[in-house]
């Protein structure tokens, strides 16, 4: 799960961790008041999406004076705000954060996220703050410090030195960078965070260390402990549908084809459409109902899957394990008593209790073109969508 | 005949809810010997015929059980797993999905400090089956034949498929493993494979990846120098649209890395036969080993 940067910076600041003056809010006239709020020359006006790239998009605004800091707000607010990250359509700026400008010296990177091969979060730091960290990691691998995060007992004050003192800081600021290191790290580790970037971190000309810029992901598995977390969670940063699909327990991604799938499991879900493609069709979507759906949500996957109107016909792949042939046919029935299946329904099923399972469709009256295998089912559902389209 | 569970394998299931009943049942008529089910509170009683005990420790010292399923709800894993390690159980099969990353890499840095050795698979995983002896998981058993053919994948389902291919054509498994589907394993591709290689009754491997992570190359640098046993994959997501996330963790494309085209190019660089259709698992193997 992705918070807003404001909310990064309230967590930050509950770890002891400086962020620059700043306040929340929703409009131009806000964003004015703040500034003289703030009371400074120099304050930013930053639009708050969940996407990445905020800056290049024009979603970050220098400004001088409270008239500025309406008029940087309004433009920013007036339509969209498109980023490599956004899509085409961009996403409206609802809230903007207005902080006190900072005198910066310095700009470094910092970031944690679990590395796989050594089974331990890790630390990054690098000199190389406020530019492309990946490019920096593909090309000078050496200036990105790295250090494990052992969650028994949290990052080390001669780790955060040994960071400190490898970007350049000088020795005189290495108890300010412990005090940092150690309180994003406990931040991490308390809130289950699946990632967690400041960058750039800042040392001002009078030698106070900043995160200029926060940005949080959460292991959703987690967010169960963490209930102030969940209630950060914005869901008009979120694809509706998506979202719907989730409350479901399903796992649903909208795509641009025409055939829309019904698969359990993510990996045979992904093979599906890898299939369909092969076969010369384009997929609606990815979905992964799970390892022990239930009829309900078998249901509830139809009219997600229905609510697309590019959809042209329905692939249902099941190769049942946990979820049985039977609970999938009982809620292919169900699904068709309530709405109206409108386009071709391909339905392949193999695995547990599929004779019973195959015998609830026979027996019902919803049209089913069945298949014996993939190819097959790939086949009659690309024939069957191009007839209907 | 096989790789880490065979007919001695002695079994305690951790977690009775709905799922582990369904599937200790399961196991049960598939042959495996399913000792013990763990319930803290009910040792002494029953559960559908199967002995109960208050702990994981009681369950070993009573039935020598050497191998432990877990069914208990995510936030009670991490538990669950160090129950397991120190009660001496040498293979741990985690079958719940949504356990917090967090909780596995405590998992994980437990059992180093302990010394255990135990061995994790999964978890999110289906398990482990070595076909007519014994099935440990939540895979459909009659899917299986006996025979000389390794199963590796990251999916459940998708293993199941490609079993599914390669016993309707006649060729029988030595074992299959899922190793599931998390960013943190037990038991990786590599070590999976290094099993099977050593294993004299493995003929063949077919290794099932999917994109995210750098798994599949590790593994096909790996086989390079190591695996001389004929080889078929299969990458799932070859068509997934870049920067979406497909509902597995690992499952994340990010940057230049993960991608489906990077993972066969190191597996075919590695001298692996790999399918280019889901649909194509059972052959591509067959053609790989001579089958």
């Amino acid at each position: 799960m992705k918070i807003h940067e404001y909310q990064a910076k309230q967590i930050l600041k509950a770890y002891g961790v400086a962020v620059p003056e700043g306040r929340v809010v929703d409009d131009p006239a806000g964003a004015g008041a703040a500034f003289t709020e703030l009371g400074g020359e120099l304050a930013v006006v930053k639009a708050q999406i969940h996407a990445g790239g905020r800056g290049k998009g024009g979603g970050v605004k220098l400004v001088r004076s409270a008239d500025e800091a309406k008029e940087a707000a309004a433009a920013i607010q007036s339509k969209p705000l498109i980023t490599h990250q956004t899509g085409p359509n961009g996403q409206p700026v609802k809230t903007l954060l207005v902080e006190a400008g900072s005198k910066i010296a310095n700009e470094y990177y910092v970031g944690i996220a679990l590395d796989r091969s050594v089974g331990l979060p890790v630390v990054m730091a690098s000199s190389e703050g406020g530019v492309e960290i990946e490019q920096v990691a593909q090309e000078t691998p050496e200036k990105i410090l790295k250090e494990p995060l052992d969650p028994m007992v949290g990052l080390m004050p001669y780790q955060a030195r040994r960071l400190a003192k490898g970007i350049g800081l000088r020795p005189e600021l290495w108890n300010k960078a412990t005090l940092f290191f150690h309180g994003l790290c406990r931040a991490y580790l308390e809130k289950d965070m699946s990632l967690a970037e400041i960058n750039p971190l800042v040392v001002t000309e009078d030698g106070e260390i900043i995160a200029l810029d926060g940005k949080m992901n959460f292991d959703g598995s987690g967010l169960y402990r963490n209930p102030d977390v969940s209630a950060m969670r914005d869901l008009d940063e979120e694809d509706a549908t998506e979202v719907e699909a989730g409350d479901a327990g399903l796992s649903y991604v909208n795509l641009d084809g025409n055939i829309g799938c019904l698969v359990n499991g993510a990996g045979l879900a992904m093979a599906t459409m890898d299939l369909i493609k092969l076969h010369g069709g384009e997929p609606a979507n990815f979905l992964d109902v799970g390892g022990g759906a239930t009829k309900e949500q078998v249901a509830t996957a139809f009219r997600i899957i229905l609510k697309d109107p590019a959809v042209k016909g329905i692939l249902v792949n099941i190769f049942g394990g946990i979820l049985r042939c039977t609970t999938l046919a009982e809620g292919i029935v169900a699904a068709a008593k309530e709405i109206a299946i409108s386009v071709p329904l391909v339905v392949r099923l193999e695995g547990t209790e599929v004779a019973d399972g195959r015998k609830i469709l026979e027996e019902s009256d919803v049209a089913i073109i069945t298949a014996t295998d993939m190819t097959d089912a790939a086949n009659k559902i690309v024939e069957a969508a191009g007839a209907a389209s | 005949m096989s790789i880490l569970v065979d007919r001695n394998t002695k079994l305690v299931i951790q977690g009775m809810g709905s799922a582990g009943r369904f599937h200790a049942n399961q196991m049960r008529e598939y042959g495996t010997q399913v000792v013990a089910a763990v319930r803290p509170g009910k040792g002494g009683q029953k559960i559908e015929g199967f002995p109960v005990f208050d702990s994981v420790a009681e369950a070993v010292e009573t039935t020598g059980a050497d191998a432990s399923a877990i069914y208990v709800p995510a936030g009670g894993c991490l538990d669950a797993i160090l129950e397991a390690a120190d009660a001496g159980i040498g293979l741990c099969i985690v079958i719940t999905e949504g356990i917090a990353a967090a909780d596995m890499v405590k998992a994980f840095q437990a059992l180093r400090r302990r010394g255990s050795e135990m061995r994790i698979i999964g978890p999110n995983c289906p398990g482990i089956i070595t076909p007519g002896e014994c099935k440990i998981g939540i895979m459909p058993g009659y899917i299986h034949q006996p025979g000389r053919v390794g199963v590796i994948s990251r999916s459940g389902t998708l293993t199941y498929e490609a079993v599914w291919q390669l016993s309707e054509r006649g060729i029988g498994q030595s074992t299959c493993i899922g190793i599931g589907g998390d960013q943190l394993i037990g038991t990786t591709h590599i070590d999976a494979l290094r099993l099977f290689q050593d294993d004299p009754d493995t003929d063949a491997v077919i290794m099932i990846g999917e994109i995210g992570g750098t798994a599949e190359e590790e593994a096909a640098e790996f086989i390079q120098s190591n695996v001389t046993k004929p080889l078929a994959a299969f990458i799932a997501g070859q068509t997934a649209p870049p920067g979406k996330r497909m509902g597995h963790a690992g499952a994340i494309i990010s940057g230049g890395s993960g991608k489906a085209a990077d993972k066969i190019a190191a597996l075919e660089k590695a001298g692996v036969a790999v399918a280019k259709s889901p649909a194509d698992l059972g052959v591509t193997l067959a053609e790989a080993a001579g089958l």
